[in-house]
């Protein structure tokens, strides 16, 4: 592929810089609903759900967890701001199985003062590592 | 002239004293060296989080968000961010100080303490302690801040209280420790600075969902990183704090030491020449 049809991709992460280098297409989800982005995309901020980015650079193809955070897109740099983000081998699936299982099982109980929007992040948050790991 | 059994005693305490003193110096460099380290890795979110809001907020206008116009009650939330061990010099005091100085009155302060030694500080001057994490300090993470920060959110929602401050303590640099107070919300975007020259040539940003929303979602996102951030820098100031404390207290055990030991010398001397003047005038008694 072509040098002039990248854009620099950041992500960051509150414990560092987690990703930084060159990408030419990337997939992730809004709150909006899934997204690609090429170069010379329109200015665009946009709140993320937690989902698996697709980092594609040439025939190449990395995937990571973004869980929550948003997204600065310019013309030829894009930002991302992620509260949480996980390689596929950092992810410890047993451990994002069962919490995806807790949170299934606290949704699925009603129980009087449950935290909805809490469990359902959560719930969203380790499909995401789950798909991600896979 | 005190005795030699008595200063000898004085100077063996504080030598044990200055060897504790030299051990905590010694933990807190060594932990002061990883706060800081943390510190300065999540900077770059901060400062991106920061500048995103200001150029969001620049852009936006005139935006009616209930986040950003103080809310019906006269009451003021302020996070105060302080230690749950002392022996750190001025630290926890300062914070103290700050927020009895800071001009609002005791009866309409709601204070949400993290760290011990603060929340016994002005629960004693008479402040109201709203909620305590005093288990935070000990090892931030990002989803304390998250969970103190929706807590902070509702209070607010709920008209509880009208704005929030946060009073922590900024790390300069090793030597340089800073107590902050600064306005969490409302935000007022006239307040927040732009960094110079980026001003000029803002781009034109577009929002999904729209501005309104995009703001909503946003503000509760900035309260969590800034507290984040507070907390990270707290810590790096807190062992900074301690580090200096515990260097001038072995300078000021050591210094005590040489004092005592020249008095101990002193007496020493003393006691000699007292022994001798009189075996001598024994001696000449006899002779």
């Amino acid at each position: 592929m072509a040098e002039n049809n990248r854009f620099e991709l950041k992500i960051i992460e509150p414990d560092g810089v987690f990703f930084e280098g060159g990408s030419d297409f990337l997939e992730f989800t809004s709150v909006e609903g899934e997204m690609g982005v090429y170069k010379n995309h329109i200015p665009l901020t946009t709140i993320l759900e937690p989902c698996v980015m697709k980092i594609h650079d040439g025939g190449e193809r990395k995937k990571a967890a973004i869980l929550g955070g948003f997204i600065e897109i310019q013309k030829e740099r894009i930002t991302v701001l992620a509260e949480d983000a996980n390689w596929p081998e950092e992810i410890d699936v047993t451990r994002a199985e069962a919490a995806r299982q807790r949170a299934k099982d606290r949704l699925a109980r009603k129980e009087a003062g449950l935290d909805v929007v809490r469990a359902e992040a959560a719930l969203k948050r380790a499909v995401a590592r789950i798909q991600t790991a896979k | 002239m005190a005795s030699m059994r008595e200063i000898k005693r004085r100077r063996g305490s504080i030598q044990s004293t200055q060897q504790i003193t030299k051990a905590m110096k010694l933990v807190s460099t060594v932990k002061l060296q990883k706060a800081r380290q943390r510190a300065e890795n999540s900077k770059p979110y901060f400062q991106y989080m920061y500048k995103t809001m200001t150029s969001m907020l620049a852009q936006a206008g005139e935006i009616n968000h209930p986040y950003l116009k103080s809310g019906n009650s006269d009451k003021v939330g302020i996070v105060a961010i302080t230690s749950n061990r002392g022996l750190a010099g001025g630290y926890n005091a300062n914070i103290a100080r700050l927020i009895q100085s800071s001009g609002f009155e005791k009866e309409k302060v709601r204070l949400y303490t993290v760290g011990n030694k603060g929340a016994e500080t002005l629960a004693r001057k008479g402040y109201e302690i709203a909620v305590d994490y005093p288990e935070v300090i000990e090892d931030p993470t990002f989803e304390d801040a998250r969970q103190i920060g929706t807590r902070l959110l509702s209070d607010f929602s709920n008209g509880e209280i009208g704005e929030i401050y946060i009073a922590y303590t900024e790390f300069k640099n090793t030597v340089s420790h800073v107590p902050k107070l600064m306005k969490l919300l409302p935000i007022d975007p006239a307040e927040m600075q732009t960094e110079e020259g980026e001003a000029g040539q803002l781009t034109l940003m577009n929002f999904e969902p729209s501005e309104e929303e995009a703001i909503g979602l946003l503000i509760p996102k900035y309260v969590t990183s800034i507290l984040y951030g507070a907390f990270v820098e707290a810590v790096a100031s807190e062992n900074g704090a301690r580090m200096q404390a515990m260097d001038s207290a072995t300078n000021n055990a050591e210094e005590i030491i040489n004092d005592l030991e020249l008095k101990y010398n002193r007496a020493r001397q003393g006691a000699i020449t007292q022994e001798l003047t009189e075996i001598i005038a024994g001696a000449d008694a006899i002779g």
